[in-house]
Parts: C-alpha cells; structure tokens; sequence
C-alpha cells in the first residue's frame, strides 16, 4: 500500500501539445466527424502528440505504462505527423491501420481494459474500416 | 590540328580500355569516330565518357548492393510459398539487417529521398514479418514486394527476375511478388492455390 502511495509522486513526460499541426490526419484529409471521433477517441492517445489524461491516466502504474506505449507508438505512426509521410508510407501506414482493426490487434486490449470508451464496437469498425479503405484506395 | 588528332587518339585508346571492361560502348565508340572539330567539343565528350564508364562501374556497384536484399527476399518468398512461418520469420529479421546496411550515400542526389523512402518503407514490413502470424506476413510481403520492385529500378540487379501477378490476392486487387524462377509458386496461398498467378515481365 505504501508502496502504491509512494510511486504516485514518480515523475513521468507529459505527452501533450496544445496546437494541432497543419500536418495531422484529421486537416489533411476530409474526415467525417464519425470517423474523427471514433480515431481521436481510441488511436490518438498513443498515435500523436497529444494524450488525453483522464485522472487514471495520472495514476501509477498507468502512467509508466502509457508512456511506454505512447514513445513505441508514435514511432510507428504519428496521426499529426501524416502528411510529412510520402505517398508510399502513408499506403503502407494505411494498410497497418485496417489490417490491425480488422484483427483487434488495435487499439491494444491491455489499454482498452482501463480505456473503456477506446474499445472499438463492431459498428464503429466497420466504419473506419470501409472509410480508411476508401482512403487508401484514392492515394 | 596535330594535337587534335593525337589527344583524339589517346582518348580512343582509353576508351578501348573501357570496352575491354565491360565490353558494350560500340555506339560511344562510333561517336567518338566523328570528332575532332574543335578542342572544346572535344574536352567535352572526353569528360562525357569519363562519367559514362564511372557511371556504368556504379551501375553494377549498385546492384551488388542491393543482391543482399533481393537474396533475402526470394528466400523470404520461398518460405511463403511453403506456408512455413518460423522460415519467413527469420529471413525477414535478416532483411531487416540487411536494409539497414544499405548505404544510399553511393547513389546520386536525386535518386537518395526516393531510395531513403522505399528502404524505411521495406524495412517496417520486414519487422512486422519477423513479428507476425502467416496472414498478417503476406499482408506485409505484398507490399514488400512493390518496395523491391521499386528498388531495383533504381539499382538494377545482377540477377534474372521474373515479375509475376496473382490476381486474386488483396480482394481481388492482386498482388505482384519477385522470382527466380520463371515456373509460378504463389507465395500469397502457398498450397492452397499454388499455381495461381502470371509472369508480367522479366526483369534482366
């Protein structure tokens, strides 16, 4: 219990900006609101620069792990980086999005668990699946 | 004039000496037969075929280097073809390393953004095959095979490639892939569908 008290005053990186750049996803491309809420809610807490940080998010262990997450995360693809990808990346980036929903690989259930609302029901997949397609399919 | 004629002739002499090399300059040979009409013109495609020949040993540099990537990748092919994960886990871990030592610095300013771009494109889908279940490695390989394809465009090869299409892959968008061989062994359904797919062109 001491032990759980004492790791909140660890200090973590807080992952946030308050500008969104001219190169995110959402300004670049014509997003339906649906499709942008559904992304921003379960994608952008470890895809951009900018993590929402509900209490729990603040909270160790949950802290430490999301941090991990989100440095890996943005590694391989950063939502307001989009439009510096070249047309190859952005395919493949594309590609990665709709084979990992597809399968529920993403978002990763170790986040959903405590995320609930990230969670993605099989409407809203169906959604930024066929969305995201036609995307790819335009580059 | 004399001195004309003579630096014409040493200039032939050398060019010989690059024929003898890599043997197929007649054309620049047939050229080089009509000048001496000035020195400038001369000094110029003295210089011109200077750059043709460096061009020429960079050309077969080039492909030597990309023949560790191309070699990874047919065998990475292979493993695909014979539904064997573990085997294309383990070459694309090597292709990774071997994309990684790909040094772009050798080729020409204009072609090092295009290259810089297929090789970090190739070397995430190297990963996730390294990382991933059958399925999710022939996702990758269809879009690792686009990346080498575009690849040796670039750098030419020193081997005989067979470019071949699968038409049902991808829901039915198809999807090409890369082979030595000329006989089709379709690396996206292995022995569900093996000999599924056509030869688009022969590269070499």
């Amino acid at each position: 219990m001491i032990a759980l008290v004492g790791i909140q005053f660890m200090p973590t990186t807080r992952n946030q900006r308050d500008m969104v750049p001219k190169t995110d996803f959402m300004v670049v491309n014509n997003v339906p609101t649906e499709v942008e809420r559904i992304i921003t809610t379960s994608c952008y807490d470890c895809h951009s620069n900018n993590t929402e940080y509900p209490w729990y998010n603040r909270v160790q262990p949950v802290a430490w792990f999301l941090e991990g997450h989100i440095k890996e995360g943005k590694e391989e693809l950063n939502f307001n980086e989009w439009d510096t990808y070249s047309s190859r990346r952005k395919n493949s980036k594309l590609k990665s999005i709709i084979s990992q929903i597809e399968d529920d690989e993403m978002p990763l259930s170790s986040y959903t668990i405590i995320h609930r609302e990230a969670k993605l029901s099989k409407e809203e997949k169906k959604i930024v699946f066929e969305w995201v397609s036609n995307l790819k399919d335009s580059l | 004039m004399a001195v004309v004629f003579l630096s014409t002739t040493s200039c032939k002499d050398t060019k010989k000496e690059h024929d003898n090399e890599d043997g197929h300059h007649s054309e620049q040979m047939e050229e080089n037969g009509h000048m001496g009409d000035g020195m400038e013109d001369h000094s110029k495609m003295e210089n011109d075929n200077m750059q043709s020949s460096d061009n020429m040993m960079a050309k077969n540099q080039h492909a030597t280097m990309s023949s560790q990537i191309v070699g990874d990748y047919l065998e990475l092919k292979d493993a695909l073809v014979a539904d064997d994960k573990d085997a294309a886990a383990k070459t694309g871990g090597r292709m990774v390393s071997a994309l990684k030592d790909f040094d772009i610095g050798s080729f020409p300013a204009g072609q090092q953004k295009e290259l810089k771009d297929i090789i970090e494109d190739a070397k995430e889908h190297a990963e996730h095959i390294e990382k991933s279940p059958i399925d999710h490695q022939r996702e990758h390989f269809d879009v690792l095979s686009k990346d080498v394809i575009d690849l040796i465009a670039i750098t030419g090869t020193d081997k005989t490639l067979y470019q071949d299409f699968c038409p049902m892959y991808n829901n039915n968008k198809g999807a090409q892939w890369l082979s030595a061989s000329k006989e089709i062994k379709n690396p996206y359904y292995g022995s569900k569908m093996m000999t599924c797919g056509s030869v688009q062109k022969q590269i070499n």
